[in-house]
């Protein structure tokens, strides 16, 4: 069994988030980026199908800023070797570009189940998991929350709205995208992370194609009016205190 | 060039979701300005037939391999349609549906996809979707291109009333389009409806990523036990372990509408909102003055949550 997990690298959510100058696109320059949260996701549950029944799993992302720290991480973390994808431009690449450069690397790989996270932040022209797996002509399915391999298929439990679960086999090869992993993601000892930086071992191997292939043309990027915007309490915590306690005074919802 | 517009109609427990008539009200809109017809696609058994008055046209697949959900049937059987009917654009939610067949359908349709979509207009005969990324951070106005195209939207961005008007649309029933057969269905879960319910409570206290850890739970809890409410939770306290699933608030949690909503380290993200941004009075506190938690707040602070929660709950205990 061969596990690829895609991951890739995404402007921090808790920092500010700057226009460029050209009003369509983030000022990447100070941003600081981190990984996405639901490519985690997918890690952990590799590694849990990975304890439990064996597999090989490979990292695999294209070369973001710094994109280096996830790798590691995930080897770190017990991926069996990671691999980035050089050779597209830097900027805002399109889910459809994303794919099609993980699509074109696969072509050469032996592999069996494909996971990744169930969606990313900047995802305008829709998620990773539908797109690779229409390219790649195989089954998938998102919002996974449970993916157990069973011989050449895996066992996978699907999120409806409100909580219900749906459950489905797939052959294999599949592509996955995962919601949550069965378990929070664990941490990697910084040590370890250590470890894995110096012996290097990151593989590289080089793609083609355009940022914006696929997605429909973006004309302006822009923060929501601040239209609907609440007011701010202010003041030292015990003043903030008292304004809420005011408020909800004033809607019947606290005593006295 | 094409001028209809096809809607996704989306069903549990064989009622519509509000979501499905949201996106009718769109699809009237913008096929009326086009000279074409409102359609809706249903997948499986008929039955609800009759709530969908407002479209011009009820496309039905009724057939035993939609009858539960399977992403590969379904997307055959759309496919097929779409090849069939060539409208201008197809409308789905931005929930499981269009998050798990919206990619696959643009590659197989050759369509280009929006998601994440808050505002769809028409201009000229160019279609403007306008989606919310980052979280709900920034707003991505784009044009697709080409002549089709694939739309998911946000619960909630439409007014639901424009899709529940009376009519008798005209019934076209279309047969199943077979698929390769790797998805096999097994079974459904109805979520556990045991312990607390945080719908019907009138405060809820409800808290997020920013709390940081499980111990500090306690004290958001204590707060909760002041005000005598429920805990309530964004996604990631849920996952984590930390809370159990029914105290989750929004899409893929509860909805919730109380009379206020006491927010703590919650961002706001657009899967949040959708499941409590109709509470009577909400209130949120975050260290993030730009969080988009703010844009729907009716009162926002941003005192650290570490300070304000036990000076709430001191206050409240005397
Ligand atoms: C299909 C799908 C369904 C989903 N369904 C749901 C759902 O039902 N419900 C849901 O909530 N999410 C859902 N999500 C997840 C959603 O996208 C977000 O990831 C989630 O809502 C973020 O939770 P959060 O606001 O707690 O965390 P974050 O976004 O990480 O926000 C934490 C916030 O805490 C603030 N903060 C940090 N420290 C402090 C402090 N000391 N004092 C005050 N503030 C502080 C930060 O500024 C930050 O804004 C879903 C996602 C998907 C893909
Ligand atoms: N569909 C939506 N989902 C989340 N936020 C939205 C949506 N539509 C608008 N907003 C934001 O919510 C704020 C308040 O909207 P309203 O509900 O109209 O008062 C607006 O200023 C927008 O920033």
């Amino acid at each position: 069994m061969r596990i690829v997990v895609a991951m890739r690298q995404l402007a921090d959510l808790v920092e500010e988030l700057e226009v460029d100058d050209s009003g369509t696109d983030i000022d990447r320059e100070f941003v600081k980026f981190v990984s996405n949260e639901w490519d985690e996701a997918a890690l952990e549950e590799a590694l849990l199908i990975k304890e439990q029944s064996g597999a090989e799993i490979v990292a695999v992302a294209l070369d973001e800023p710094d994109v280096d720290q996830t790798l590691y991480t995930a080897i770190a973390k017990g991926a069996d070797k990671a691999v980035k994808l050089t050779g597209l431009e830097e900027g805002w690449v399109s889910t459809h570009s994303r794919a099609k450069a993980i699509a074109s690397w696969l072509g050469d790989q032996q592999w069996d189940l494909l996971l990744t996270g169930v969606q990313a932040a900047d995802d305008l022209d829709g998620q990773l998991a539908g797109i690779l797996a229409a390219q790649l002509q195989v089954p998938h399915a998102a919002v996974v929350v449970s993916a157990q391999t069973e011989g050449s298929s895996v066992k996978v439990s699907q999120e409806l709205g409100g909580g219900t679960i749906v459950e489905e086999t797939i052959a294999l090869p599949a592509v996955l995208g995962i919601q949550t992993a069965r378990q929070a993601p664990r941490y990697a000892p910084i040590t370890r992370i250590r470890q894995a930086m110096q012996s290097g071992g990151l593989e590289e191997a080089s793609v083609a194609g355009d940022l914006a292939e696929g997605r429909p043309t973006v004309r302006r990027l822009y923060p929501p009016e601040k239209t609907g915007h609440a007011e701010m309490l202010t003041g030292s915590a015990s003043d903030v205190a008292d304004k809420i306690i005011e408020l909800l005074r004033a809607k019947g919802l606290v005593k006295s | 060039m094409a001028s209809d517009v096809l809607v996704v109609a989306e069903r549990s427990g064989g009622q519509f979701g509000d979501i499905t008539f949201e996106l009718l009200g769109k699809a009237k809109e913008i096929a009326s300005a086009l000279g074409g017809k409102a359609g809706v696609v249903l997948l499986g058994d008929t039955s609800g037939v009759d709530a969908l008055g407002a479209a011009d046209v009820v496309y039905t697949i009724d057939d035993p391999s939609l009858s539960n959900y399977n992403p590969e049937a379904t997307e055959a059987s759309l496919i097929g349609l779409l090849r069939q009917v060539e409208p201008r654009l197809l409308l789905m939610g931005t929930s499981t549906y269009g998050l798990d067949w919206g990619g696959a359908l643009s590659v197989a349709w050759d369509a280009q996809l929006a998601s994440y979509v808050v505002g769809l207009s028409l201009e000229g005969s160019d279609i403007i979707a306008t989606s919310q990324l980052y979280g709900g951070k920034l707003f991505a106005e784009a044009v697709l291109d080409g002549e089709r195209g694939i739309v998911t939207a946000i619960g909630g961005s439409f007014p639901a009333e424009a899709g529940r008007t009376g009519g008798s649309p005209e019934i076209v029933a279309t047969s199943a389009t077979a698929s390769a057969g790797k998805v096999t269905f097994g079974a459904i879960k109805e979520p556990d409806k045991s312990g607390v319910d945080i719908t019907s409570a009138d405060l809820l206290v409800s808290v997020g990523r920013g709390i940081g850890s499980q111990d500090n739970l306690e004290l958001v809890q204590e707060l909760a036990d002041a005000l005598g409410s429920p805990l309530s939770a964004s996604r990631p306290i849920i996952d984590q372990g930390w809370l159990p699933k029914p105290q989750q608030v929004g899409k893929s949690g509860q909805k919730v509408k109380p009379k206020a909503y006491l927010s703590f380290g919650i961002s706001g993200a657009p899967e949040h909102l959708e499941g409590m941004r109709n509470a009577d009075l909400i209130i949120s506190c975050n260290t993030d003055e730009n969080a988009p938690i703010f844009d729907v707040a009716h009162y926002g602070t941003t005192v650290d949550l570490f300070d304000l929660v036990p000076e709430l709950a001191e206050k409240l205990g005397q």
